[in-house]
């Protein structure tokens, strides 16, 4: 898109100085977003016990978290609870965007906000409610009720996310399909899946996130040893500043990035063919 | 949105639909059906519960001690959602229309902290305002102050974290309806002869209602029910809604009570949604 630019000289002039405020503030803000997470990365790797004052470079606290088996156990339940959930979520997430963008019925409404009432409902009250539910029912509090709440939650994003994919796309494909001949199965398949496919991966990945990061409502349906990420991070803040914990938000920030400019990169890309 | 060619129910849409329906009926309705019923039970001395019709819980909310916790939490969200939209309307704006080939870059930089844990974004803020951290060392370097003075476990600090933690939340919906903004509305109404001013406030703002409304709604629900940040920045001095509910499943163990109150909390944020979603559609509110 041109800029153009139809404004006098005069104009122009008297735009700079709310441009230059502009610029300025959105510098500021960045700087907010950033100075924190910097400083946290930079005592990581501070020689002493401290996260306040530098004393020089090591690695000793990455060599610490290594060797913490609580936090690797943290790590392998997180990991465990995010594909599972996440596999599970999507494939039903898929199918109820297929039902709602495909089909017209009695109780579209109410499936459609339930659906949203799932996205905006408070993390505490959805926690709180599963556990007393999961108490009420005798159901031992693990990974397995980790899971159940994850996916539960994890519906409903995937929905809208698969929706919105489905919604914008062009049936007169699908018909193509089936006046060809191919029944529901294969045109879903063969024609819809891969046509969607972006926007399931879109989909998957948010739930994978959602997972991963979850705390609030981990933290009420889990028990005895089925410590996430998560959770494990919070005891440890609770239990004291440690720049074990700065080696630790430090990796989990630079796999952040990763995922996210792997991610915009093969999103942006697809768009852009 | 077009709609496809299935009318009424058949054996493939009960197919599609069935999964979704069982597991957000049995692990998403009917827990909130029985914390609903809990809500007007009594709660026993051991912690058990005796269902019936028992307003006394949500009586109990207006006693002035909890009646401070709600209020407190009401205007610690509202100043939250205020705040993040006072910065992140200008950096949003930013992206959106002065970003130029930087727009994907900038955007990725607002998305790293909306995608990291919440918990590291709130340790950070740990570290930076604790008793000898970051900011007291700098109030003593630019001499404000003489010695340490007390920066967390205080409301301001809460309130900080969570401008922190929420500010993404913000900037991504109002950049999605900024970026959509048609520039030549705004050459008209300069052209009209309007100021910066006048077109920002008639135009610009008023076109921008869907992601204020989405933006301001991610931002007050989740802080409205938050409950790690006041328990890691605000300790004993600053309980909120979300602090009292932990307390009374976890540790009085007072069901029926916390029951009362996570219901209520629910349904005033659901309220306020509706209301808001009424006006702008929830179609709008898909696209984040």
């Amino acid at each position: 898109m041109a800029a153009k630019s139809g404004a006098g000289p005069l104009q122009k002039g008297m735009g700079k100085l709310p441009d230059r405020a502009l610029l300025l503030m959105a510098g500021l803000i960045y700087l907010f977003l950033y100075a924190p997470i910097l400083v946290l990365m930079v005592f990581s790797f501070n020689s002493s016990r401290s996260t306040r004052v530098w004393e020089g470079f090591s690695t000793q606290w990455y060599a610490a978290l290594l060797r913490d088996q609580s936090v690797l156990d943290a790590l392998y339940n997180s990991l465990v609870v995010g594909v599972t959930s996440t596999i599970i979520a999507t494939i039903i997430g898929t199918l109820t965007a297929m039902a709602l963008t495909r089909h017209r019925f009695r109780g579209h409404g109410v499936a459609d906000s339930t659906i949203y009432a799932a996205t905006v409902m408070p993390e505490i009250v959805v926690g709180v409610s599963l556990l007393v539910f999961f108490v009420a029912v005798g159901i031992g509090l693990g990974l397995t009720t980790i899971i159940i709440a994850h996916v539960a939650f994890n519906i409903s994003f995937v929905t809208i996310v698969v929706r919105a994919r489905l919604s914008g796309m062009d049936q007169s494909i699908e018909e193509a399909a089936r006046d060809l001949g191919a029944n529901p199965l294969q045109t879903f398949l063969r024609v819809t899946l891969p046509l969607i496919l972006p926007g399931v991966m879109a989909g998957a990945l948010l739930a994978f996130t959602l997972s991963f990061d979850d705390f609030v409502i981990t933290f009420f349906v889990s028990g005895v040893g089925s410590s996430t990420l998560p959770l494990k991070i919070y005891s440890m803040i609770k239990f004291g500043v440690s720049p074990v914990i700065n080696a630790l938000s430090t990796v989990i920030l630079v796999a952040t990035m990763i995922l996210i400019f792997g991610g915009s990169r093969f999103f942006m890309g697809k768009e852009d063919a | 949105m077009r709609e496809g060619k299935g009318k009424g129910w058949s054996l493939g849409l009960a197919g599609l639909l069935g999964p979704a329906a069982l597991w957000l009926g049995i692990f998403f309705l009917v827990p909130l059906a029985l914390i609903l019923a809990y809500s007007f039970g009594t709660s026993g001395i051991y912690g058990g519960i005796t269902l019936g019709f028992n307003p006394g819980n949500y009586l109990k909310v207006f006693d002035p001690l909890y009646l401070e916790i709600t209020l407190r939490t009401l205007v610690i969200a509202t100043l939250n959602t205020l705040i993040c939209l006072a910065l992140g309307y200008p950096l949003a704006y930013f992206i959106a229309l002065r970003g130029g080939r930087w727009k994907n870059a900038l955007l990725i930089l607002v998305m790293v902290p909306f995608w990291t844990s919440l918990l590291i974004r709130a340790y950070a803020w740990v570290v930076i305002l604790s008793g000898n951290g970051l900011a007291n060392r700098a109030l003593q370097f630019l001499g404000i102050t003489d010695g340490p003075i007390s920066l967390i476990f205080t409301p301001q600090a809460v309130l900080m974290g969570m401008v922190y933690s929420y500010l993404p939340f913000m900037i991504l919906p109002l950049y999605a309806t900024l970026e959509k903004f048609d520039v030549s509305l705004k050459e008209a109404a300069k052209d009209l002869g309007a100021s910066r001013w006048h077109t920002f406030w008639r135009v610009t703002f008023p076109l921008s209602m869907p992601g204020v409304i989405a933006g301001s709604i991610l931002v007050f629900i989740p802080s409205a029910g938050e409950f790690v940040i006041p328990n890691l920045l605000g300790g004993s001095q600053t309980v909120l809604l979300g602090n009292l509910i932990q307390q009374q499943f976890l540790n009085a163990r007072d069901w029926a009570f916390g029951s009362a109150l996570a219901m209520m909390l629910a349904v005033m944020l659901i309220g306020a949604i509706m209301f808001y979603v009424r006006r702008i559609g929830t179609d709008k509110l898909g696209g984040i």
